[in-house]
């Protein structure tokens, strides 16, 4: 689970003059859970489209095991992919489909059968050989396409939003059975998603892209609990955002300066004056009717919106934006345009070295000073 | 619409929009068919008219020999037509199906815009590049590689070649639609679990586009049957196709009836062949040409 398996280096693809992977370098473990996840156009199909052969990078290389690949057509790599519209064969019965690749290296016919049968078995899917691919439901052709990647037994899994056309019920229920088949088997799977649910649930690590350029390689965990860059803190999860300045600075602990007041964080990654965007996932935000020392951020009750297992509170902000707090639906509603006060514990607050549009923003002090961050 | 109660109202709007096509196809397609069917069962008159009675004379005289060759040598050469020109209509169709959308509607242009004339007057200058003091053999000869002209019109060579030309596009519109729908995720598909193109080509692209080839084929082999101005001008009346045999009964013979009979046979054949399309899995828009 240490051995790299994939290495990207430098590699930037380009279209028409439009750059959508921009000096991409990361490395995949053998026998890993990765996930590129990230919103549409940022990249995250095209990189899987490298790494399968369909795309050449424009620059940059691509290696399997040291070996340089990115020259190397898709038929002779040892990569198979579960295409997001399944790409089954339609004039093929699904034995055939699953038999495909096999039948292409001229395997004898009694081995295929058996590794068809195997392959049947292990997707669940036992007794539809002579069917044929329109006969079958979205997560019947979906255990088929896997099936049919799988009996190749490749270095290399990739899949490609394979869930995105089932209902969410089935999608679960395919995320689990997913995430089993890949700890049996031991392949690498390279999982490309632009549901962060899916990711942090399958993962064992998590690639998120945007705008061509990867924002963060990490656990899902420290992907979620830590994020590097504002846009994963916004991506990933719920997240407020605060902004402002660094005024003081003990050996953890930060006091940040912002519109009206003062919020504390911890962080040992930043200096004094530094600009800063600060992360406050909405289930560590808190209210309290009286202003919490070293806290000073007002705003009156918006809404409450019922979601089962909690209360999401709407409040809004001095400067009209508005703050996402998750409650139990134990603590007592406050009515809607009741004074309160947010704060949280320090250790709960991300900082994160300031860039664009934090949604509590120092537009009246000019200490400040900064007009690139502009509202979009 | 079939249940209308008496007195309901038909929609005028319904009337508007079915109306003249239902007229255009009773007057030129319905009431023909019905002529043509029962003049075939009608005896000729001694003055080339069509007399009143039944007999099925006609019928039989469909299946005569001389009229059994000419049918064979219809379908030798609507077949040899057919054959050329799916090998020239699917690397073209292939071709532009690759290219981006405004390339694609230019390439497809150029397929239709020249039968946009007259096909009589391309088939003439089809004759002047084609006969002995043409440009074709003239620049053959200037050039030194053949010393006497080459025979490539008024025999077989010039009415294939007439065929040819005037059926392409039949062939190329059904083929280009069914490769152009091809999900081109089944050929990455392909190459991703091991096969290299020409591999892909035969394993998944040939088969699914059958279904535009036996399209083309209904639409260029059956035609081909029965173009007779064709053969006429290309074949320097020497050779006859279906289509020869029944006009001349109407013309020249006026033996209205067997010429009916002939038709009845070539629509029989027709049918035939569309029945055997839709079993194989063909869908009837496509026969449309797009």
């Amino acid at each position: 689970m240490s051995e790299p398996i994939i290495k990207l280096e430098n590699v930037y693809k380009e279209y028409n003059g439009n750059q959508v992977v921009k000096n991409l370098s990361m490395t995949i473990e053998e026998g890993e859970f990765l996930t590129m996840l990230g919103p549409s156009g940022c990249g995250k199909t095209t990189t899987l489209r490298m790494l399968a052969g369909f795309e050449q990078p424009t620059s940059g290389n691509i290696y399997i095991q040291d070996k340089e690949i990115q020259d190397t057509k898709a038929y002779n790599r040892e990569i198979n992919t579960v295409f997001q519209n399944y790409a089954l064969f339609p004039h093929m019965t699904i034995y055939e489909n699953i038999a495909f690749g096999l039948t292409i290296k001229k395997t004898p016919k009694d081995e295929i059968q058996v590794r068809v049968k195997e392959m049947l078995e292990l997707v669940q899917m036992l007794g539809y050989e002579m069917r044929k691919p329109d006969q079958l439901s979205g997560g019947q052709k979906q255990r088929i396409a896997i099936a049919r990647a799988l009996i190749n037994r490749p270095r290399v899994l990739l899949l490609d939003e394979p869930l995105g056309a089932l209902d969410l019920k089935l999608r679960k229920q395919m995320q689990i059975e997913l995430k089993d088949l890949q700890k049996k088997l031991g392949i690498t799977f390279v999982y490309v998603t632009h549901d962060q649910e899916e990711a942090l649930t399958m993962s064992d690590r998590i690639a998120i892209m945007s705008g061509g350029i990867l924002e963060q390689l990490d656990t899902p965990r420290a992907v979620y609990e830590i994020p590097k860059t504002k846009f994963v803190a916004d991506f990933v999860g719920e997240s407020n955002i605060f902004y402002g300045h660094v005024v003081e600075k003990t050996e953890n602990d930060i006091k940040v300066e912002m519109e009206n007041g003062s919020v504390y964080a911890c962080s040992n990654q930043v200096q004094i004056n530094d600009i800063v965007d600060i992360s406050v996932r909405p289930e560590n935000l808190k209210l309290s009717l009286e202003p919490v020392m070293g806290y000073n951020i007002p705003g009156v009750i918006k809404e409450y919106v019922y979601v089962g297992n909690v209360h999401k509170v709407i409040v809004t902000l001095a400067n009209e934006k508005e703050a996402k707090i998750n409650q139990s639906p134990k603590i007592p509603m406050l009515s809607e345009g009741t004074q309160v006060y947010l704060h949280w514990n320090k250790e709960d607050a991300v900082v994160i070295l300031s860039s664009g549009n934090p949604i509590f923003q120092a537009i009246e002090n000019p200490d400040f000073g900064v007009d690139s961050q502009e509202e979009e | 619409m079939k249940n209308k109660k008496k007195g309901s109202k038909i929609n005028p709007a319904f009337l508007v929009m079915v109306g003249p096509v239902s007229l255009w196809m009773i007057l030129l397609v319905l009431i023909p068919f019905i002529y043509i069917v029962a003049i075939s069962f009608m005896k000729r008159s001694t003055y080339g008219g069509v007399e009143l009675g039944f007999t099925l004379e006609n019928i039989l005289q469909v299946f005569e020999l001389s009229n059994l060759k000419v049918f064979g040598q219809s379908v030798l050469i609507a077949g040899i037509t057919t054959i050329i020109c799916i090998l020239i209509a699917y690397p073209f169709a292939y071709f532009v199906a690759q290219k981006t959308a405004v390339k694609k509607t230019v390439f497809m242009a150029l397929v239709m815009v020249p039968f946009m004339i007259n096909s009589l007057i391309r088939l003439f200058s089809w004759i002047n590049l084609l006969r002995k003091e043409g440009i074709i053999n003239r620049l053959l000869i200037g050039s030194g590689l053949i010393d006497e002209p080459l025979q490539m019109v008024y025999n077989m060579v010039g009415v294939i070649i007439g065929l040819v030309y005037t059926l392409l596009p039949f062939m190329i519109m059904p083929l280009y639609s069914s490769i152009e729908k091809l999900d081109k995720s089944l050929l990455e598909a392909c190459s991703d679990l091991g096969a290299k193109p020409v591999i892909a080509f035969m394993k998944v692209t040939l088969p699914l586009t059958m279904p535009g080839v036996f399209a083309g084929f209904i639409m260029t082999f059956i035609p081909a049957l029965g173009l007779f101005f064709v053969t006429d001008l290309m074949g320097g009346s020497k050779i006859l196709v279906m289509g020869n045999l029944i006009r001349n009964q109407f013309i020249t013979a006026k033996n209205w009836p067997l010429g009916a009979a002939l038709s009845l046979f070539l629509i029989g054949i027709t049918l035939l062949l569309v029945k055997l399309y839709q079993k194989s899995g063909g869908r009837m828009d496509e026969l449309g040409g797009i």
